[in-house]
């Protein structure tokens, strides 16, 4: 009695407890943080548009579970129903599941095509190459004459300058071994890989400073590998590279005059 | 001639294997009998105390990377001195690193594959399918004592100049293939000779079940853990290769300065320039690849016999058929297949064409359903069940239930653009905890509660194992479920210290308490340890079938002696006909010939 007693309280609060977890979670700030980039909103419906229909069977079979546990473990004489199974059954618990999951499946690919597709992605120069080592970041600006690799090329160590409302296209590299761009604020994440030049692009809707995460396994120091995203509005931007630009070609002794 | 030198012949294709058993029977000495021994049994139970003793040591890991996480940089209590006395007893970053590559290594390749395949493999199969051995006994000798050389050398790498293997289970090159964390060869190495014990094992598993069955057992009669070797066999067979080959490759790199993964022009800290030099034209991805085609289906080796094992414990202990079986059989089948051919979902941010991601997405979304359809039909079989809430059956739902929680997590991941947020987060943590951990170490408890008395003659207690489960069950959620908040709070994985960043300042006190959790998992497993032992030693005798079970094991003595039956076996039917109409008992036994008994008794 008492076994039966524990066993049911102990099943029956995995889906209590489960879903109290989650519905009091945001609250307590154990959730996504705002989203604040234009796809963003895409994928965080994408993310409870599964988590509701993940919801519905959790509880569903949960709670058949903790029924089954507690109606037949009760001490009866009688044997069990002898049924090897039903086919109705199994394709209706087939079929349905089938379907739904063909909707989860179909209703991802528009919203990646957006992001990842080579053919979605703003098109022109890139605004800047941004290069992951170990550990820390650095952000390469084109600077005043517009090509990549020239002189007035601007680096820039640990913040990455971008303006606010605008399609933001970088390249990504790494020079030693993998690492991951990730923005938690912009549901941004891609892998650097050593050797690869991989485009990326958001575009963000508010300015404000956001922790840039390193997210792939780098090495001893992968922990403290943090940098800045900082997104300002578009003057901001240009009066901040003119400033960077007037700084690499000083001499130092302009000030003095 | 010892009996071990004659190969055990398939029924129908010679003399059956129990006949040679009788006359040719003889006392080993010690040495052949425990240690060195071709017995299937004995390999199993070899493999069962290698994989605990293993899991304990991987525990201890696990108990220091929650110190770390709940409390980074703090002066570990009591083992702290012995443990790191230059660190002023505290976890540096490069040792942590070390700690969590170990911990998943020594988990997925020394604890729950040899538990699974090994242990449970080897004791069952061919009890269950009424044969006296495995096919080749010698090779299966062999596929135990190939995880010696693997075991010294995932130790040896704790010992050398660098440290033990530091790039994550995954090993994902160029970090594992710079200089640095010697012990990365010898976890290359250690994989390596894994791999060969697993495909000992695994030509093992599939021959005896194909050519040395009881007459009368055709395939869908045979008991579903037995499937359930047999697709994760076959899986092994299939996929293992793959990843041996990456490692060699791995390895030559490492040594050889060969180029397989390494790309050119790398510029590294502490770099050992003869490497470098050397490498050149890698393609880290490549690895990726090799490396996710062995161990996405590793993962289904890891729970598909978890399933089959519960799906016989729950027939037993709820004392009805399994309902559709020819459903649970062709799903894990499709688990198995599917397996092939979702392993790009690991790689949904590593730079790999996004097309290939969305259609690896479609395959990885599509292999929720057989594991739907497989709780669907556990559901079925308790519903109108007798259930008997045994230690056994307590563990094998406990399983249901997290692997209800395990399976439904994994859709987010599969889902291409939520996985741009998931990915490399502790939501993935917890989805993989659940499945391998709350998932199959909670069948393997109940798989060793349920054949405990067949492999010993003797029973576990029942007060300390249901003791044993409450705790265990609680705690297992008080670990693993607050990381899916972790994890949507976005914390990446793998980091040593989780407040290096602002916005995951706020989340120490949920890392608090799934370290408080996660200890307190660890101490209640005395409650295990204690009634193994003694139950080893002063356990109530057994009797031949003490959960009146139907399937073929059941029939032999208890414990079974060498060639393990001592009548000849017919079957008639199916392994789960409990409450059968047709007799007085809940049950009608395989082997029972039922014809033959109602024409002694006219």
């Amino acid at each position: 009695m008492i076994t039966r007693l524990v066993a049911t309280v102990l099943l029956l609060l995995v889906p209590v407890l489960g879903v109290w977890t989650f519905v009091t979670a945001p609250a307590n700030g154990w959730w996504m943080p705002p989203t604040v980039s234009t796809f963003g909103p895409d994928i965080d419906y994408l993310f409870y548009l599964i988590l509701w229909m993940v919801a519905f069977f959790f509880v569903l079979t949960e709670a058949i579970l903790v029924y089954s546990v507690f109606v037949y473990s009760r001490k009866r004489a009688d044997k069990a129903t002898f049924s090897h199974g039903n086919h109705k059954l199994e394709l209706l618990w087939t079929g349905i599941p089938a379907a739904l999951l063909l909707v989860i499946a179909f209703s991802q690919m528009g919203t990646w095509a957006k992001i990842k597709f080579r053919g979605n992605i703003p098109e022109g120069e890139p605004l800047a190459h941004v290069w992951a080592s170990q550990f820390d970041w650095r952000f390469q600006y084109a600077g005043a004459d517009g090509v990549f690799g020239t002189m007035d090329d601007i680096e820039n160590p640990f913040e990455f300058v971008v303006p606010v409302g605008e399609d933001v296209l970088f390249n990504l590299h790494s020079r030693d071994v993998l690492h991951s761009f990730s923005v938690l604020e912009f549901r941004l994440k891609q892998d650097a890989v050593p050797g690869m030049s991989i485009p990326v692009w958001f575009n963000c809707r508010e300015t404000g400073s956001y922790e840039l995460i390193c997210m792939e396994l780098c090495g001893w120091g992968h922990y403290k590998m943090n940098g800045r995203v900082r997104v300002v509005t578009r003057e901001e931007y240009d009066a901040w590279i003119t400033e960077k630009q007037a700084d690499l070609m000083s001499n130092g002794m302009e000030e003095r005059s | 001639m010892s009996a071990e030198l004659v190969t055990p012949v398939a029924p129908g294709l010679g003399t059956p294997g129990w006949v040679r058993e009788h006359h040719e029977h003889h006392e080993l000495g010690f040495l052949r009998k425990y240690v060195f021994s071709t017995d299937h049994k004995v390999i199993g139970i070899q493999f069962m105390f290698t994989g605990l003793v293993f899991f304990l040591l991987g525990g201890l890991m696990a108990m220091a990377i929650r110190w770390q996480l709940a409390w980074p940089w703090t002066e570990m209590p009591v083992v702290g001195k012995l443990l790191f006395p230059q660190t002023g007893r505290v976890i540096t970053p490069e040792f942590y690193t070390m700690l969590f590559t170990m911990h998943g290594t020594i988990m997925i390749f020394f604890v729950i594959i040899p538990l699974l395949t090994g242990a449970f493999g080897n004791y069952l199969i061919p009890l269950m399918i009424g044969a006296p051995d495995m096919a080749f006994p010698r090779l299966n000798m062999i596929g135990y004592w190939a995880m010696i050389p693997a075991i010294i050398f995932v130790l040896t790498g704790f010992f050398v100049e660098g440290g033990a293997a530091a790039a994550g289970w995954t090993a994902y090159p160029p970090l594992s293939t710079i200089a640095g964390q010697g012990g990365q060869t010898y976890w290359l190495l250690a994989l390596t000779f894994v791999g060969l014990s697993s495909m000992c094992g695994a030509i093992n598993y599939v021959t005896t079940i194909v050519k040395m069955r009881a007459p009368g057992l055709t395939l869908m009669r045979m008991p579903l853990a037995v499937w359930s070797l047999l697709i994760a066999a076959l899986l092994q067979l299939f996929a293992l290769p793959v990843l041996t080959a990456a490692s060699i490759m791995q390895l030559l790199d490492r040594v050889l300065h060969t180029g397989f993964f390494t790309p050119a022009n790398l510029l590294v800290n502490q770099l050992n320039p003869e490497t470098l030099d050397a490498a050149a034209g890698g393609q880290p991805l490549l690895w990726q690849h090799l490396f996710w085609f062995y161990s996405h289906p590793a993962v289904y080796i890891m729970v598909v016999p978890a399933m089959g094992m519960a799906s016989d414990i729950i027939a037993v202990h709820a004392r009805k058929p399994i309902f559709g079986y020819k459903p649970m059989v062709y799903s894990m089948a499709s688990i198995a297949g599917l397996g092939f051919i979702v392993w790009g979902h690991h790689m949904f941010a590593s730079g790999m064409n996004p097309a290939l991601g969305m259609t690896f997405m479609v395959s990885t979304i599509m292999i929720a359903l057989p594991s739907a359809i497989k709780v669907f039909n556990w559901l079925g079989t308790l519903w109108g069940s007798r259930i008997r809430l045994t230690t056994p059956m307590l563990f094998a739902l406990g399983f249901v239930s997290m692997f209800i929680i395990g399976g439904l997590s994994g859709i987010w991941m599969a889902a291409t653009p939520v996985d741009i947020y998931i990915h490399d987060t502790y939501i993935v943590v917890a989805h993989f905890h659940y499945v391998v951990f709350a998932g199959s170490v909670l069948a393997i408890f109940a798989g060793i509660y349920h054949w405990f008395p067949k492999m010993f003659g003797r029973m576990m207690n029942e007060t300390l194992g249901k003791i044993h489960f409450v705790g265990t069950f609680v705690f297992t959620n008080g670990v693993f479920y607050m990381m899916h908040q972790l994890g949507l709070a976005g914390l990446m994985r793998r980091t040593a210290d989780p407040y290096a960043y602002e916005v995951f300042a706020h989340l120490k006190p949920v890392n608090v308490f799934i370290s408080i959790c996660a200890f307190c998992l660890l101490g209640w497993q005395v409650f295990f340890a204690f009634n193994f032992f003694h139950s080893l030693f002063r356990g109530r005798r057994a009797g031949r079938n003490p959960w009146s079970g139907a399937s073929l094991e059941w029939e032999a003595p208890t414990p079974p002696g060498h060639g393990n039956f001592d009548r000849e076996l017919k079957v008639f039917r199916g392994p789960y006909e409990y409450a059968a109409p047709e007799v007085e008992q809940d049950f009608v036994a395989q082997a029972r010939d039922l014809r033959a008994e109602v024409a002694e008794s006219a």
